[in-house]
């Protein structure tokens, strides 16, 4: 295996009570890249989501993050994942500063380490004079910026969002867009985002596409383009899902 | 992924607990009411229509108030098992269960670790309540503070872990009430708590018999001779077992390939 693979899936198929919601996708992540998951509501982008964090077990197929397969050698691998999942999943009653430790503690992080990285991921989001704010009292904005940086504490390798600009207002989804795409660079950080909106997509973005739990199409930008014989994603993304919205 | 990395993330998932529990002030008030509506109330309106024997741990004649304060610890701590519960379902509808399941440790240690969190301030909320009562003259000897504490942890641990068995079955937070009916009731009434064995086969050998088995009525003795410095063996038994067979279900129920997330059919 390439070391600067962060994510393979092999063959991965899933099924619930005998209807199958995955049906043996199979593709890498390295690192640096930023990935777009695209798919319609039902597509298998939040099975996929569960399958890659264990919160399901693997039933036919592989995934391995890193090298570590997250069947076999579980801990390893979800050492190397930062998830930012669709509900926001912080603590309202606690500051942000509070929830970011809890993270670091659950991550067996120093409080020393745990200090420095907060400080660190604070001041890249711009957020360090709302440390000791509540949640509840922040925006939407500010709270995906604070699940970012969480989800960033432990120096993953692999980033998961799953639609993390849902609820947005444009100006706050497009800072979280471009932040991301961001530390995909700077960071060499792999990144796998589910996505609904196509205004996401930056031109030397990976895409997949994903529909009825087959993956319909997977490359750059310009080759998911060049095999559909389109010019524009929106289209391109039309005449793989037949029709569906994205 | 060293012994620093679990004792690091227990303290934080315990400590996380306990402040959520500290500033949420009303749920703190409300959880010492019950108790106290039960001793200030309840027990001195039934003082005069229930007489007690001598039976042990008790050395002498002993008002319906002194009977009753285990169980009603043991009322503190079913309550705040099934509430625990009830913050998973609450955090597992809400995703945040999802945080604490991504983490690189073992399911059965985080489990744990959230339950002997909800352990601890169930036994935050009995202190208080003791103190509370020890100002209403139910006294127990000074040692029986002390002795009751292991006590405590078992008995918060069996519970807490019943209720995390519950939350493995119930997807939603709606289907709770109903659960909670049918389970914090029967094992209230159907125990120790508010009457002795003796007492209960005058009336009924079928009740009597359940409530025997019944592993909440083994907490709560188990509780009550601690408070006076004794060992009921045969409770700290029964009471550990129960624990075992109802963690080893939770943690079963919280396993991605056999457990109930995965049957239900879908992410939460």
């Amino acid at each position: 295996m390439n070391t600067q693979t962060a994510l393979s899936i092999e063959d991965l198929s899933f099924s619930y009570s005998g209807k199958k919601a995955l049906d043996q996708i199979s593709f890498t992540i390295n690192a640096g890249e930023c990935t777009i998951l695209l798919g319609p509501n039902g597509a298998g982008k939040s099975t996929l989501f569960s399958l890659i964090t264990r919160l399901y077990d693997t039933h036919a197929g592989r995934i391995e993050l890193c090298g570590f397969d997250i069947q076999k050698d579980t801990r390893h691998a979800l050492a190397k994942l930062g998830v930012v999942f669709q509900q926001t999943t912080l603590d309202m009653d606690l500051s942000v500063e509070q929830n970011l430790h809890y993270h670091t503690a659950l991550h067996g992080l120093s409080k020393k380490v745990a200090q420095q990285r907060i400080q660190q991921e604070l001041e890249r989001l711009n957020m360090v004079d709302r440390r000791f704010e509540k949640i509840r009292q922040l925006n939407g904005g500010h709270r995906r910026r604070v699940e970012i940086a969480r989800a960033l504490l432990h120096k993953p390798a692999l980033l998961l969002l799953d639609e993390p600009t849902v609820g947005l207002d444009v100006p706050s989804r497009l800072a979280i867009v471009e932040y991301v795409h961001q530390l995909a660079k700077e960071e060499n950080l792999a990144v796998l985002w589910a996505s609904h909106l196509i205004d996401e997509i930056y031109p030397d973005d990976h895409l997949i596409v994903l529909h009825k739990g087959q993956i319909k199409a997977k490359g750059t930008v310009d080759a998911v383009l060049e095999s559909t014989q389109t010019t524009a994603i929106k289209d391109a993304f039309y005449n793989l899902t037949q029709g569906e919205h994205a | 992924m060293n012994l620093m990395h679990y004792w690091r993330a227990m303290w934080g998932i315990i400590g996380r607990e306990l402040w959520r529990f500290i500033t949420q002030r009303e749920r703190f008030i409300s959880a010492l009411v019950r108790p106290l509506v039960w001793l200030f109330v309840f027990a001195a309106g039934f003082r005069a229509a229930l007489g007690l024997a001598i039976t042990p741990p008790y050395e002498t004649y002993i008002l319906y108030e002194v009977y009753i304060t285990p169980g009603l610890i043991g009322m503190i701590q079913l309550f705040n098992g099934m509430q625990s519960s009830l913050s998973m379902v609450y955090d597992r509808e809400m995703g945040s269960m999802r945080i604490l399941m991504v983490c690189p440790l073992p399911r059965w240690f985080l489990l744990l670790s959230k339950l002997l969190a909800g352990t601890g301030v169930s036994i935050l909320q009995v202190y208080v309540f003791l103190i509370i009562a020890w100002f209403y003259d139910i006294r127990a000897p000074l040692e029986g503070y002390v002795w009751i504490l292991p006590a405590l942890v078992l008995s918060g641990l069996m519970l807490g872990a019943l209720g995390l068995l519950l939350s493995t079955f119930i997807k939603q937070l709606e289907n709770f009430a109903g659960v909670m009916n049918f389970v914090i009731f029967p094992l209230f009434f159907m125990s120790t708590a508010l009457y002795p064995l003796w007492k209960m086969k005058e009336s009924s050998v079928l009740l009597s018999k359940l409530a025997e088995y019944n592993p909440f009525s083994q907490a709560v003795e188990m509780i009550r001779f601690a408070l006076y410095g004794q060992f009921d063996q045969h409770a700290f038994l029964y009471t550990l077992g129960a624990f075992t067979v109802f963690m080893a279900a939770a943690i079963l129920g919280y396993n991605p390939s056999k457990g109930m997330m995965v049957k239900k059919g879908g992410p939460n």
